[in-house]
């Protein structure tokens, strides 16, 4: 970034609005979640059942189970289950 | 929105576990993240939602591999890229989408007038706290006058005044003609 004058100053400022806060606390949250992902990739682990009930349809197995649907959750979990 | 910390710190810090610089990672980059996937690549909210949830995920989850912590940054920017392309693929297989319109999405312009944009609000951030709110305020946020006036207990007519200065302010900081105030420790 070389020149500076306050118009452009200005435009950068508005190209940056925040993001929307509830997505921004859900993945702040991450590592409070940690022990939940934790907790249901061993069970995947160790339950080829619960595994394939995951990988069919996360959403609907995690509520069937009782586990709360929290999209920062489920996005890890997408991420930890595809790396296994 | 003051930092305290460089990135390369902050990321030390989130992979020794420490959940507060985690949020402030977070924080940093929420902005940049959630621009490039709805300006860059104009990808809608539900889109976009699940892009940034998936950014932060891979993140935090792939973060002992980061090879240069002070290139988080980038590394962040990549993988939203990434991740905006692989979404727009696979909207192109529900609604088919044309290839011009895929190579139009993400621009080069655009990315890099986010990046820029980017270290305009690193600078923001080291600020006097006075004008990091009111410029975050009315430019940012799109407040207007008697929105800010409320909130900053300000008389409107001094807004525009203070606007102005403080945007002098930015841009000296930025020109490297002024040192930034000592870190705060309140964002």
């Amino acid at each position: 970034m070389t020149a500076f004058d306050e118009e452009r100053l200005a435009r950068l400022i508005r190209a940056l609005p925040p993001a929307p806060e509830a997505w921004v606390r859900a993945a702040q949250e991450l590592p409070l979640a940690k022990a939940g992902l934790d907790e249901i990739v061993a069970r995947a682990e160790a339950d080829a059942h619960f595994r394939a009930r995951l990988l069919a349809d996360l959403e609907s197995a995690l509520e069937a189970e009782g586990y709360e649907r929290d999209p920062a959750v489920i996005e890890a979990l997408k991420v930890r289950l595809k790396s296994k | 929105m003051a930092q305290t910390l460089s990135d390369s710190e902050l990321v030390a810090r989130c992979r020794s576990g420490d959940q507060q610089a985690w949020a402030e990672l977070v924080d940093r980059f929420s902005r940049y993240v959630y621009a490039i996937s709805v300006q860059a690549f104009r990808l809608s909210d539900a889109d976009a939602e699940d892009v940034f949830q998936e950014v932060f995920a891979r993140a935090y989850e792939h973060l002992d591999g980061l090879r240069d912590d002070a290139a988080v940054r980038p590394w962040l920017a990549q993988l939203t890229r990434r991740l905006c392309i692989d979404r727009l693929r696979a909207t192109s297989r529900e609604r088919p989408t044309t290839d011009e319109d895929l190579e139009l999405a993400g621009s080069e312009e655009t990315l890099t007038m986010l990046e820029d944009a980017l270290t305009v609000h690193e600078a923001l951030a080291a600020t006097p706290e006075h004008c990091r709110e009111i410029l975050d305020r009315f430019f940012a946020r799109d407040e207007s006058y008697r929105t800010i006036g409320e909130a900053l207990d300000l008389p409107a007519g001094t807004i525009a005044s203070r606007i102005s200065r403080c945007l002098g302010r930015l841009r000296e900081f930025l020109e490297g003609r002024t040192q930034p105030d000592p870190p705060s420790s309140s964002r």
